[in-house]
């Protein structure tokens, strides 16, 4: 018998454990500088490398001289196409099954193409070295529209391609093709497009964006002559994947290389792909003999780094007189540049874009998505989404708008009637998936009701009223979004990227003395995963998360997983780290009983103990559990108190959102305000609801961004002209608007701990909810749809347009 | 390119090198000094993941040759931790409020709220949001960060009134 006089409250309170807004363990680094990013590591005897980009977004590359280069003083080396071509690295496989140029190949595609790479002593002299290199181009036409793309006597892009009608994802019909992938039922669709009682139809641009996380892309790549093994430190959301295929297409043994992922400034999907500059520096490493550099400046990464979306949807979605969704349909133009660059697991060309028909109960749909080359920068990643569910979400909120004024019905009450209802669930999409569980229509009454929507409705009826009394120039715009996620990609069934099964894992060893280290094989890029996945284990085996090491991101050490982006550490990593705890739990059950002298089932776990059922005062800590472990011999239980879990998900989880956000808008010089925005998630179970309420906050102020005036814009002859911090929109503290959280709690039911995941539902649903404000203020003047971004110039286009100038 | 001389005062201690007269302050900072706190997220003057002070302003320290900040006092992020190496304020504040994600802006943020509130110990939100909007953040949205240097302010501001 023990005298334990603490609380049960109190000891669990003590784990700190999930549903505890913990403060960040990272955060001691971070906020005096220590912390450790790629740019950050220097390496003695360490080079520096940097790119001669292409000027043009369409050349014939005639020659290139270095002659020049090579005098200057400090360059080292100057590398090309011809000199990666033995080695057979001038091309690299991309994570589409497409290819890439690494360097220029006799050609180049888009503005910013990396054309050759100077190896020198320092930053200043590879810019010197940059500068001195001469390339002859000869120009050749242009295409920047992928609709032009596909005419049939459009300019040939991809001469490398020429003669094939079979690319990586099926038949190509035409030379600036890529792929061609449709889901659902077409015939049926048809069918109910043909008879329904409303249609309505509308073109939506999703334009090109970028992730640009505050660090750009980079790496150290070190290639040790002596033990023949290969490190590279770099910006890699997915460092085993990366050390998979590096090995792959480089023919260096898996074992001899090492990858690290140190602190990553942020993610967002910009650094799960593979790039020439990794390439480069690992081939200039190798020749050298030393340590070689590269970080992107802030415009190789808004020119050249995986941008996002440019999708150009088409809708036709049906509905009966009083609003009932009867069937949907959307064709897509997919807009991918030079190179068909997007991280999408391998069965999913288009992403996951056929979760298109959302937060409703639509019998029949159809989806087909055209890929298209273009001279543009190569890309098309899931940026902080998972797998075009933000072109998904964005499409459907707004095709739900168009059909309101359609039908001159209320939006919030189109989307009630529609919603897919709680007792639906598992509810089986018309495109393909099992959702796993939601309740739409909670969530929506609730932040119904917390706005005060009938009282909004009044107000701006009012207002509208004033502005067309004259007493006004200022109207209201009230933006609705529901949106349904599909994230934690995913079942190895389904999911993979290049072959690699995206399952995700996490091992966990117990010291004698009751602390922890777990290692997992996802990232964190700003999530907190130290701190959150701390927790997961915390309650789990009632050790303090306090007690807990994290560590990420080392191939030397991690065990395997597929990183960390489409929201899928929570879903995938986070239930490989609760069923790695709940193995250790086990036979920590084990070593329970055997010390106290009972049989395995009459011992319950209770918080932070195992405790004889029907004798709580009759117990042993997971601390002496721990050291009892080691250190005491038990018949038939082997030493050690470790365990390792491949955890591979039987479904994805589906976490969804409520949005609503209410919007002044100036007629008269298109600027806006925000009044207020309101987001309700349900991720499922909290882990760390401060955190959530962090990557609330900063998922909105992306979508904000993109809406309201951020975009990766080219001219007709491909310039680049939004390639600086000045053209391209990143909002200060100054117009990020205010926001408000608020939740609702639905489990998945497959998940071990319930939890869904929820970085990306930010971005997925605040973009259509500004967007749609900004539609609703002018909807009485008889506008249907507008192409975002909505940046000031636009919507005075708009109102103009309307005749609102007078 | 020859070498100049470059000595100036680094949070309290001298520090000496040589650098090119082309060279940024941010670029001597980071590679020659081996102060990595301060970050580039640009070059190009609009991120402040650079932010220094310098002399008492905050500076972009990208858009400073580093020649230019001789005989200077800059302070960095790794000079506003207390002595005993315990957070200081501010970076306490940002760590309670949740003030950073990544942390990759913190140095420049942080380093900018101490300069800002020195200008204006009692700030409004509108005065913090307008007066930290040199510094970019990707992550967090803001709203905790200006929460974070409110924070800070009451507190720096108790602990000044309890020392009079
Ligand atoms: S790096 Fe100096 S402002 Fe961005
Ligand atoms: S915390 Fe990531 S940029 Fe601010």
């Amino acid at each position: 018998m023990k005298d334990d006089a603490t609380a049960p409250a109190d000891r669990s309170a003590g784990l700190k454990g999930l549903g505890c807004s913990r403060k960040r363990v990272e955060d001691v680094r971070f906020t005096q500088g220590r912390g450790n990013y790629v740019d950050d590591i220097k390496l003695k005897g360490m080079l520096s490398g940097d790119f001669v980009r292409s000027p043009y977004a369409h050349a014939r590359v005639v020659s290139v001289d270095k002659d020049a280069a090579l005098a200057v003083p400090g360059v080292l080396a100057v590398l090309t196409a011809q000199d990666l071509e033995p080695l057979g690295l001038h091309w690299m496989p991309t994570l589409a099954g497409d290819r890439q140029m690494v360097l220029a190949d006799g050609k180049v595609l888009f503005q910013g193409q990396e054309v050759a790479f100077v190896v020198a002593t320092d930053r200043y002299a590879a810019a010197d070295g940059v500068a001195a290199v001469e390339v002859e181009y000869e120009e050749l036409p242009v295409v920047t529209d992928p609709f032009r793309a596909l005419d049939p006597d459009a300019p040939v892009l991809r001469e490398d391609l020429e003669g094939k009608t079979e690319g990586a994802h099926g038949a190509r019909r035409h030379h600036n093709h890529i792929f061609t992938w449709e889901a659902g039922d077409r015939e049926a669709t048809e069918a109910v497009l043909g008879e329904a009682e409303v249609v309505a139809e509308e073109m939506i641009h999703y334009h090109r964006t970028h992730p640009m996380p505050l660090e750009t892309c980079g790496c150290v790549a070190s290639m040790d002559k002596v033990t023949g093994k290969l490190t590279v430190w770099g910006t890699f959301q997915a460092p085993h994947a990366v050390r998979t295929v590096a090995s792959l297409i480089s023919g260096i043994a898996e074992h001899n290389i090492r990858i690290v992922s140190p602190d990553i400034g942020g993610g967002f999907g910009n650094k799960v792909g593979v790039y020439p500059g990794y390439v480069c520096s690992i081939v200039a490493s190798i020749v050298t003999g030393r340590p070689v550099k590269w970080v992107e400046s802030r415009m190789d990464n808004l020119m050249s780094t995986a941008f996002a979306r440019d999708y150009w949807m088409k809708g036709r979605i049906a509905a009966t007189k009083d609003g009932k969704i009867t069937g949907l349909r959307c064709h897509v133009t997919a807009d991918h540049g030079g190179f068909d660059a997007c991280a999408d697991p391998t069965k999913f060309p288009a992403g996951f874009m056929n979760i298109c028909t959302g937060s409703y109960d639509i019998p029949v749909a159809y989806l087909e998505v055209d890929g298209v080359y273009t001279n543009k920068a190569p890309g098309g990643v899931a940026y902080r989404c998972s797998f075009r569910v933000t072109e998904a979400a964005y499409f459907i909120e707004r095709m739900i708008e168009v059909l309101a004024i359609k039908l001159g019905m209320d939006a919030a009450e189109l989307r009630r009637i529609n919603f897919i209802r709680a007792d639906q669930f598992p509810y089986q999409s018309a495109l393909g998936w099992e959702y796993d569980s939601g309740d739409y229509h909670r969530a929506w009454d609730k932040a119904l009701e917390a706005v005060g929507y009938d009282a909004l409705r009044a107000e701006q009826a009012q207002r509208l009223e004033d502005f067309r009394a004259g007493k006004t120039r200022k109207l209201i715009g009230i933006g609705l979004t529901h949106f349904t996620e599909i994230v934690g990609a995913g079942p190895v069934k389904n999911c993979d990227i290049l072959g690699l099964g995206m399952f995700d894992s996490c091992e966990i060893r117990i010291h004698p003395t009751g602390s922890a280290i777990a290692r997992l094989g996802t990232i964190s890029q700003g999530q907190g995963h130290a701190t959150t996945f701390a927790q997961i284990i915390a309650s789990e085996i009632g050790i303090p998360a306090d007690d807990i090491t994290l560590e990420e991101g080392d191939t030397d050490t991690a065990p395997y997983g597929l990183g960390t982006y489409g929201s899928r550490s929570t879903p995938v990593a986070g239930a490989a780290t609760a069923m790695a705890a709940r193995k250790i739990r086990a036979k920590a059950q084990m070593i329970a009983a055997y010390l106290l002298e009972v049989h395995d089932d009459d011992v319950e776990f209770d918080i932070d103990r195992f405790a004889v059922k029907g004798a709580p005062e009759r117990f042993k800590t997971m601390k002496e559990i721990a050291f009892a472990a080691y250190n005491q011999a038990i018949p038939g239980i082997e030493p050690g108190l470790e365990a390792v879990s491949y955890y591979d998900p039987p479904n994805m989880t589906y976490p969804f959102g409520a949005y609503i956000c209410v919007m002044e808008i100036d007629v008269d010089t298109g600027d806006h305000d925000i009044r207020s925005f309101y987001a309700l998630d349900d991720c499922g179970t909290r882990i760390n609801p401060m955190i959530i309420e962090g990557q609330v906050h900063g998922g909105a102020t992306e979508g904000y961004a993109i809406a309201m005036g951020q975009e990766i814009a080219y001219d007709a002859m491909g310039n680049h002209k939004t390639a600086t911090l000045m053209d391209f929109f990143v909002p200060t503290s100054w117009e990020t608007p205010h926001y408000t959280t608020d939740f609702t709690v639905t489990p998945s039911p497959h998940h071990p701990i319930g939890a869904k995941g929820v970085g990306e539902s930010p971005n997925v649903g605040s973009v259509p909810c500004f967007s749609n404000a900004v539609h609703d203020a002018f909807r009485p003047f008889g506008l249907v749809h507008s192409h975002m971004p909505h940046d000031q110039w636009r919507v005075w286009k708009i109102a103009h347009d309307l005749g609102l100038h007078g | 390119m020859d070498k100049i001389p470059v000595t100036f005062t680094l949070n309290g201690e001298t520090v000496e090198g040589l650098a090119e007269p082309r060279m940024l302050l941010i670029h001597f900072l980071r590679e020659t000094l081996g102060v990595t706190g301060p970050h580039i997220g640009c070059e190009t003057s609009h991120c402040g993941a650079c932010t220094v002070d310098m002399d008492g302003r905050s500076v972009k320290s990208c858009t400073l040759f580093a020649v230019q900040a001789s005989g200077s006092e800059i302070v960095t992020v790794e000079g506003l931790a207390n002595p005993d190496g315990t957070l200081g304020v501010i970076q306490e504040m940002f760590r309670e409020h949740h003030g950073l994600q990544c942390g990759f802006c913190t140095p420049g943020m942080i380093t900018r709220a101490w300069r800002l509130l020195q200008e204006t110990p009692n700030p409004s939100e509108e005065q913090v949001r307008f007066g930290m909007a040199g510094n970019l953040c990707r992550c967090t949205g803001y709203q905790n960060i200006v929460k974070a240097v409110l924070a800070s302010a009451a507190e720096l501001n108790a602990a000044k009134e309890a020392a009079e």
